[in-house]
């Protein structure tokens, strides 16, 4: 169930406390990156149906960012992760 | 079959034994001019002004389910044009005066009920932005009233105007505004365009898009191989898994979006009653069910369920604005998917494959535009040129900085 999130700080939670801001597999490109690749990560979405990596911020909590690999068809929640912990292992 | 008076009389004197089907079953044909993905009103309504509006014949609509199984039959049944922008309102308001004309284009009841859609506000800056709004509508000559609370109160009595947070202090009223019967609208275009012609393919899943040297040349379906010249898509929760077909990329994300409908009560609720302190809107079905809606769920899905969270927090907000409503029980809860788009407006382009065109991103207010949106679609593909009033609705708008962005949102889909 996506409406419970487990965070890593805080344990299960109800959605309502965090603000979810969408698609974590998206890598912002540099400053200087062509106007396409800037229009892609802004406004195109790979919008899969089954498992996806998403940034949910616990904002009635501790406030981190997390990621959480969910699956958009089941609702099933696989993995919720800190987002600096998921920064480091994906070398961002 | 045309229906009339006399119609239903004769029908009734021979048992109603002797109605025919609305429209055929049809087989599909190896090729067609042009394939509508997606049966629910938009492909529907679009397959039906090609066929008569701009001579296109040979067309087929492929619906995976049965018609009306999509978004179609799970909306609220709302129809407004109280727009701000002026890249929406005009095509808004195109789609509200076919609206007001197309039991009689159609020879078929879609019960439209031009009831009044109120938006309720609940401080100084919520009733200045309103204020804005129904500015903006007169500007493209479509009537707006501001109605102060002693009036509303009279209008209105049942409502919770003393909320310590959200004290209703007015609303901004469009008269011609209400609702239509969602199912009806499917029915009476579906029947429509099966007596000019289109085939309608139900049960018929589109499971890949085949391209020769770039340009489309067909359908891999779950009833086999079609050809056509031209390919619609019109799948609206499902553009994406359908555009990735041809390898589109989209500026779309799928949300879920719950409605209810509670046991039939007595006539009680007069307009459409939309509350600006959360985002939950209510009817009464022409079966007496209160039919009610809010917020979507917050967080992509393509499953056709909410969230008991949300659920609960509809209720919440429903009884907040209409404290008798806690005591009425909730018959029945559905969910449809919806494809969210980038600044909450809709969708209606050529794609840069040159014979595949694109109708989508109608977020959860793509009901009301059903006439519009099928018409302009039609005029697209018919003409390979964007209507007028749909040409701030491109694609590209979001390449050239010009969102039609109705919620000030920025490119987030949760928050339009
Ligand atoms: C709960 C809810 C409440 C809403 N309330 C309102 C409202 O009050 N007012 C308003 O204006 N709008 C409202 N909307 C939005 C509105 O319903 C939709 O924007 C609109 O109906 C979408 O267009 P459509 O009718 O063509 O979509 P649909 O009826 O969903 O049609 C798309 C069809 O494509 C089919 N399809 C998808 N993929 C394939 C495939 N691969 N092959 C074949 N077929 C396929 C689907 O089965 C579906 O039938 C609401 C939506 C929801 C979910
Ligand atoms: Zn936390």
């Amino acid at each position: 169930m996506a409406s419970l999130i487990t965070c890593p700080h805080c344990g299960v939670r109800p959605k309502e406390e965090f603000a979810i801001r969408g698609d974590a597999s998206l890598v912002r490109p540099v400053p200087t990156a062509s106007d396409e690749a800037w229009h892609d990560y802004v406004y195109v979405r790979a919008n899969p149906r089954g498992r996806t990596l998403e940034h949910w911020q616990h904002v009635a909590g501790c406030r981190r960012f997390l990621v959480v690999d969910r699956d958009t068809f089941t609702h099933e929640v696989h993995s919720v992760t800190d987002g600096a912990v998921f920064a480091r292992e994906n070398g961002r | 079959m045309r229906y009339s008076a006399f119609s239903i009389v004769k029908n009734a004197l021979s048992g109603n034994l002797k109605w025919k089907p609305q429209w055929r079953q049809a087989e599909p044909k190896s090729h067609y001019d042009v394939i509508i993905i997606g049966g629910g009103g938009h492909g529907l309504a679009a397959a039906y002004y090609l066929a008569k509006e701009f001579g296109v014949k040979n067309v087929a609509v492929l619906e995976k389910g049965y018609l009306g199984s999509g978004n179609v039959g799970r909306n609220t049944t709302i129809v407004r044009s109280n727009y701000m922008l002026p890249g929406n309102e005009p095509f808004y308001e195109f789609s509200m005066k076919l609206w007001e004309g197309l039991e009689r284009e159609l020879n078929y009841n879609v019960m439209l009920s031009q009831r009044g859609v109120i938006m309720l506000y609940h401080s100084d800056g919520q009733r200045d932005a309103y204020i804005r709004r129904g500015n903006a509508m007169w500007m493209e000559g479509v009537a707006a009233e501001l109605i102060e609370r002693d009036q509303l109160k009279k209008m209105i009595p049942f409502l919770n105007y003393d909320h310590a947070r959200y004290p209703i202090l007015g609303g901004l009223l469009q008269r011609r505004a209400g609702t239509a019967r969602h199912d009806a609208v499917a029915w009476g275009y579906a029947r429509g365009a099966d007596r000019h012609g289109v085939d309608i393919i139900e049960h018929c899943e589109v499971t890949a898009i085949r391209r020769e040297s770039g340009v489309v040349t067909g359908v891999e379906t779950t009833k086999g191989f079609i050809g056509c010249g031209k390919l619609a898509l019109a799948a609206a929760g499902n553009t994406s898994r359908v555009g990735e077909m041809a390898e589109l990329k989209l500026p779309i994300e799928s949300h879920v979006l719950q409605a209810f409908v509670t046991e039939a009560l007595k006539p009680c609720i007069d307009h459409v009653i939309v509350y600006g302190g959360g985002h939950f809107y209510i009817s009464q079905s022409d079966k007496g069910g209160l039919v009610f809606g809010a917020e979507i769920d917050g967080y992509t899905s393509y499953a056709q369920r909410g969230n008991l969270a949300t659920a609960e927090h509809v209720m919440e907000e429903g009884v907040t604005m209409i404290p008798g409503l806690s005591r009425v029980r909730v018959l029945r809860s559905w969910a449809g998917v919806m494809d969210m788009s980038m600044d909450g407006s809709p969708i209606i382009d050529r794609t840069p494959i040159d014979n595949l065109y694109l109708n989508c991103g109608w977020c959860y207010g793509g009901f009301k535009a059903t006439p519009a949106s099928g018409y302009c679609f039609a005029h697209l593909i018919a003409k390979n040129d964007t209507h007028p009033v749909a040409r701030a609705l491109r694609l590209d708008r979001f390449a050239r900085g010009y969102a039609v962005d109705e919620a000030g949102a920025g490119p987030q889909p949760n928050l339009h």
